[in-house]
């Protein structure tokens, strides 16, 4: 039972006119079992509190706490966040030249675990899980994310949240740029990752879609950096008819 | 006080256009084809450090390979030993400078390749018999002592494969010397040979070596150059096509720690038609004042019809202080080609690589241990003699654990304080 606490997170990004603020006081509380949306449009600044809570360089958080289980995730290097429990999903999976999905698999999950996972019953939980996420075996050979396409470099997201088995998983726009069959596949794994770890989902996106695959228990609209409204699974169906025009306001469309 | 900026250039298939050529803040640079090369000391003055040929490297620290007066490694008091190991098949010699043999591969290009050439007495010669097949690595050994690091000599190799004749040839450089050096290479019809060379020396060893190969009808040569140590490494090997179908791969690794000057200036001449060359150089540069310097000059002559090259350097700066120049240069002076191109990119060490792989968990130094051994894996793989590529991953190992503590010092944040494991 793992529960993740932000209060108050204000977060800005470095530009070259100066710290440009983005989070304007978020507050969530996501525990261990729950699924969380978080829908807004672009912009509204939904992937820096992703990037912010797995601590990418580029963010600050001027004030504001984040605790994983009451331990200060603000304190802690990405690779400790990481060890703590924490998963993103990133939303551009990023390209390591010359390493191997298969080293780079291992690699991480004896990080994670603090010691190396058996031999025997590793290769065949990589291989099992690759197979229901529909990633050819060859896959293990090629360099991480490299010549991947956008629907295969999310599946690989998806392999390593089934494999790492986190406490808290952030999924940062999975489901952007994906056709109906890969969404599908892709959903299957999250659910999977739910039913058998009991894994907290925090879903980021932008589309409602994504949302009849992975159901969720709350939904938050994210506006200008903070969260504008709260509801149940019903507040999606409302945004899925209306849009985010209330929110934004007729003088400032959404910029897509 | 040294910047880097992330550099590329990239024309995967460039035409006549009569002025190609690149370069970092370069200089108009005449055309390789004009460049004098000759065996007379009286043609190839001594450089101030303005030529082109010259203007990254530190002419003070070569000056004493400048010389035509030095002695012969491997002679008694030179303070160099010289050991070869020789695969059954392979027949090694030592012969006196006026062998019939010798300076048949092209002609000296520089300064230190022509008093390289005036110096020695002595050669080794390392014979690949037509159509034998060598069963083992014949291994070329280099020692510098330290009694005689100081003192400047000049070596000559040269390494001959017959007609059909296969052969792998490694020559290695370690300890400390003052070494001008010249490796004639001689590939005959329809042979195919590997040289691979090793500048494995330690601190304090300053090293030139002009490298020469000459490649017959159908011969293929794979030619790697692999330097880690010494102050002062400045390799240039020339690959020159006298008949038609040949092939010759250059495939080039390097890694520079503070301080050392790594300097590969690679020449294809493509002077016949139907020839293919493939150049792949990639290098890391580690600590304050680590230089590194590739220029990769390929000419395709008028007759060189149906040539196919391509040419590319890619550099990793894994700290501030280093600085990578990469200089391509193409000259193309016939439209018939099959292709011709180059690549040139310098870039800093990838923070969202490094942000990817810590998100999973893994501690800084680890990342980027694997991020390196990334950027090299391919190019190790390319090399095809398992006994250097395993020295090789060693080495960069080895590299890589002596330069963590600089690393980090330079990347983690303040407070950041790294834990791991």
């Amino acid at each position: 039972m793992s529960t993740l606490e932000i209060r108050d997170l204000h977060v800005s990004v470095e530009t070259k006119e100066g710290p440009k603020p983005i989070l304007r006081g978020v507050d969530l509380t996501i525990e261990s079992g729950q699924t969380h949306a978080i829908m807004g449009p672009n912009g509204s600044g939904k992937s820096t509190l992703a990037s912010a809570l797995a601590g990418h360089p580029k963010y600050q958080v001027t004030s504001g706490t984040v605790t994983l289980d009451g331990e200060d995730v603000l304190a802690m290097t990405v690779d400790e966040r990481a060890r703590a429990g924490l998963f993103l999903a990133m939303q551009y999976p990023v390209e390591v030249p010359g390493v191997s999905v298969a080293n780079f698999l291992r690699t991480a999950k004896t990080a994670i675990d603090g010691e190396a996972p058996k031999l025997r019953t590793w290769g065949r939980e990589v291989k099992d899980a690759m197979s229901n996420l529909r990633i050819d075996s060859a896959f293990s050979e090629r360099s991480v994310n490299e010549g991947f396409s956008g629907g295969e470099k999310k599946r690989h997201e998806i392999l390593q949240m089934e494999l790492f088995k986190p406490q808290i998983a952030i999924l940062d726009e999975t489901d952007s740029g994906l056709d109906v069959d890969a969404l599908r596949v892709v959903s299957e794994g999250v659910n999977r990752a739910k039913e058998n770890t009991d894994v907290g989902v925090l879903l980021i996106t932008h589309y409602t879609r994504i949302l009849r695959y992975i159901k969720p228990d709350f939904v938050h609209v994210f506006v200008d950096g903070r969260i504008a409204e709260e509801g149940g699974p019903e507040l999606a169906e409302r945004l899925e008819d209306e849009g985010y025009d209330k929110y934004v306001g007729t003088a400032a469309p959404a910029a897509v | 006080m040294t910047t880097t900026t992330d550099l590329t250039t990239d024309h995967s298939r460039a035409v006549a256009d009569g002025a190609h050529t690149h370069g970092v803040g370069a200089k108009p640079q005449g055309s390789r084809a004009e460049r004098l090369t000759s065996f007379s000391l009286d043609d190839i003055p001594v450089p101030t450090g303005r030529e082109e040929e010259w203007r990254f490297s530190p002419v003070a620290r070569i000056q004493p390979l400048f010389d035509g007066g030095l002695g012969t490694a491997g002679a008694d008091g030179s303070g160099v030993r010289v050991t070869v190991d020789a695969a059954p098949e392979v027949k090694v010699e030592t012969v006196g400078r006026d062998d019939a043999r010798l300076g048949r591969a092209g002609k000296p290009g520089d300064r230190t390749g022509v008093t390289a050439w005036n110096a020695f007495q002595q050669a080794t010669v390392v014979t690949v018999p037509a159509e034998a097949v060598a069963s083992d690595v014949t291994s070329v050994r280099f020692d510098g002592e330290q009694a005689g690091a100081a003192t400047p000599s000049a070596a000559h190799v040269l390494v001959r494969a017959e007609r059909h004749a296969e052969a792998v040839v490694v020559i290695d450089h370690a300890g400390v010397a003052t070494l001008n050096q010249t490796v004639e290479i001689d590939v005959a019809d329809g042979a195919q040979l590997t040289v691979v060379s090793v500048q494995d020396w330690a601190d304090g060893a300053v090293h030139t070596s002009s490298h020469r190969a000459r490649l017959g009808r159908d011969a293929k040569l794979k030619h790697v150059v692999v330097t880690f140590g010494g102050d002062v490494v400045r390799i240039t090997p020339d690959a020159e096509f006298t008949a038609e179908g040949g092939e010759v791969e250059m495939v080039g690794l390097y890694f520079a720690d503070a301080d050392q000057h790594q300097e590969h200036r690679l020449f294809v001449d493509h002077a016949v038609p139907r020839c293919k060359s493939r150049v792949t150089y990639k290098g890391a540069l580690q600590g304050s004042g680590a230089h590194t310097v590739w220029v990769g000059d390929v000419l395709i002559q008028a007759d060189a019809e149906g040539t196919d090259t391509y040419e590319l350097n890619r550099n990793l700066v894994l700290t501030d202080g280093a600085r990578a120049d990469s200089v391509p240069n193409l000259e193309i002076e016939t439209g018939e080609i099959d292709g011709a191109g180059h690549a040139s990119a310098t870039g800093r060490f990838d923070d969202e690589q490094l942000f990817y792989l810590m998100a999973r968990g893994i501690p800084e130094t680890d990342a980027r241990r694997l991020v390196v051994r990334g950027f090299f894996a391919e190019l190790i793989q390319e090399i095809g003699v398992e006994s250097v590529e395993e020295r090789l991953i060693a080495s960069i190992e080895a590299e890589l654990e002596k330069s963590m503590s600089v690393i980090t010092g330079v990347a983690t944040p303040a407070g950041g304080a790294d834990e791991a494991e």
